[in-house]
C-alpha cells in the first residue's frame, strides 16, 4: 500500500482536468492505496458545499481524504461553515509532514 | 533501480522558442543520468506523438527560426533510448486522432490504467 | 534536526503563478522543521533569483515604492537560506544552466548555484520525496 497526495492547484471551473485528479485518486483508493488530496490556490474555489459541478463530493465518496489550505480558504473569503461536508481545513505544515511521511508519493495538479 | 513516470500534459506552450518540449526534454536528460523513466503523454500532449509534424519555415522581418522543433522525431528518439512512451487512448480518440497516424513505438493505454502505471513507479512527476 | 530531505522542482517566473508563493511557503515550513530542501529551477523559475529585482510603488495607491514594499522573489529566496541557516537544515537552490544562458538571467542572489537535469536526478534519487509543479 502507498500514499498518494495529490496537490490540486486547479478548480474545475477554469480546468476540465480536475476531473483527471477525480478519476485517478478514486482509481488509487480503489486498488487499496491511501490517498489525500490537498485543495490549494484555486483548487479550494470547488470547496463550497453550494459549489455547481464540483469533483468534490465523487472524491469523498470514494473515502479520500480532503483537505484544504487554511490560507488559500482565507485569501478567497471562503468560511469553514461554507465547506463541503468531509473536507478538513489543513494548512502548509501539515501538507510538509505528509510530503515526507514514509512511503508517499507526490502528485501536483 | 529508481523508476519515475514523466507525465506531459501541457502542449506546443513555447515548444517554437525551445526548439522542443521541455518536458520530453528533460525526460531524456534523466534517464541519460540512469534512472528507468516512463513517458505519459495526456491531454493535448498526446498530439505530440502525431507523425509528420511541421513547424519549419518562420521569419520575423530578417531573422528566421531555422531549427524548428521536431516532436515527433523526439518521441522516437526518447523510445529508442529505452523510455516507454505511452499515450492515454481516450485522449488520442477525444481529438479525433487514429492509431494509424501516430509514430511508431509509443504505447496506448486505458484512462483506467493510468492508476496502475503510478502504482509500478517510484515517483510520478506531473508536469 | 530531521533526516529527511524534499525536493522541489519549479517552472514559472515570477509574478505570473500562485505556484511560486506556494513553493516559498512550502520551503519556508519545511526548513522551519529542519528538513533539507531542495530546489531544481527549470525554464521560466531561474528568474526568481535575480538579484537586479527592484520594487517600485504603486500610482493606483499613492503609494512610494518604500510604502508599497512590493514583493521581491529573490528577498524571498535570500531569507530562506537565512531560514535554512537558522534551522540547520540545508537549501539547496540550482539554477538550470541552459535555462539561464538562453534567457540572460545571470544575476542571482548568494548561495544559488549552476546547475543541470543531472543534479535533478540526483536529488530525485537522493531525497525523501521529490514534488515537480509544472507551469501552465
Amino acid at each position: 500500500m502507498t500514499n498518494y497526495l495529490f496537490i490540486e492547484c486547479r478548480d474545475p471551473f477554469e480546468s476540465k482536468d480536475t476531473q483527471f485528479v477525480a478519476e485517478t485518486a478514486t482509481a488509487l483508493k480503489q486498488r487499496d492505496n491511501e490517498v489525500t488530496v490537498f485543495l490549494v490556490q484555486n483548487g479550494v474555489l470547488a470547496a463550497r458545499r453550494n459549489a455547481r459541478g464540483s469533483h468534490l463530493s465523487q472524491l469523498a465518496k470514494a473515502g479520500v481524504r480532503l483537505l484544504a489550505d487554511d490560507f488559500s480558504l482565507r485569501e478567497r473569503g471562503i468560511q469553514a461553515a461554507e465547506l463541503l461536508p468531509g473536507i478538513q481545513q489543513s494548512n502548509i505544515d501539515a501538507l510538509t509532514d505528509i510530503l515526507v511521511r514514509e512511503n508517499t508519493k507526490a502528485i501536483w495538479h | 533501480m529508481a523508476k519515475y513516470l514523466s507525465i506531459v500534459e501541457r502542449a506546443y506552450h513555447g515548444t517554437l522558442e525551445e526548439q522542443d518540449d521541455t518536458i520530453l526534454w528533460i525526460s531524456h536528460m534523466v534517464k541519460k543520468a540512469g534512472p528507468d523513466v516512463t513517458v505519459l503523454l495526456r491531454a493535448n500532449a498526446v498530439n505530440y506523438a502525431v507523425a509528420g509534424q511541421d513547424a519549419s519555415g518562420l521569419t520575423f522581418g530578417k531573422a528566421a527560426l531555422s531549427v524548428p522543433p521536431t516532436l515527433d522525431r523526439d518521441v522516437e528518439e526518447l523510445i529508442k533510448a529505452g523510455v516507454a512512451v505511452c499515450v492515454v487512448r481516450e485522449d488520442l480518440a477525444d481529438r479525433g486522432i487514429e492509431s494509424g497516424e501516430l509514430v511508431g513505438g509509443v504505447t496506448p493505454i486505458g484512462r483506467r490504467e493510468v492508476a496502475g502505471l503510478f502504482d509500478q513507479h517510484d515517483q510520478v512527476w506531473h508536469w | 534536526m530531521s533526516n529527511k530531505t524534499l525536493t522541489l522542482a519549479l517552472m514559472d517566473p515570477p509574478y505570473e503563478s500562485a505556484n511560486s508563493t506556494t513553493a516559498f511557503r512550502l520551503i519556508a515550513a519545511a526548513l522551519q522543521k529542519g528538513i533539507n530542501v531542495n530546489v531544481f529551477a527549470y525554464e521560466g523559475a531561474v528568474a526568481l533569483p535575480l538579484r537586479t529585482q527592484v520594487p517600485h510603488p504603486n500610482p493606483i495607491k499613492g503609494t512610494t515604492a518604500e510604502e508599497q514594499h512590493h514583493p521581491i522573489t529573490s528577498a524571498f529566496i535570500s531569507a530562506l537560506f537565512e531560514a535554512a541557516a537558522a534551522s540547520g537544515a540545508k537549501l539547496d537552490w540550482v539554477n538550470c544552466g541552459m535555462c539561464v544562458d538562453e534567457r540572460g538571467a545571470t544575476e542571482w542572489v548568494d548561495g544559488v548555484r549552476r546547475g543541470g537535469p543531472g543534479d535533478f536526478a540526483k536529488f530525485a534519487r537522493e531525497s525523501t520525496n521529490t514534488v515537480v509543479i509544472g507551469t501552465r
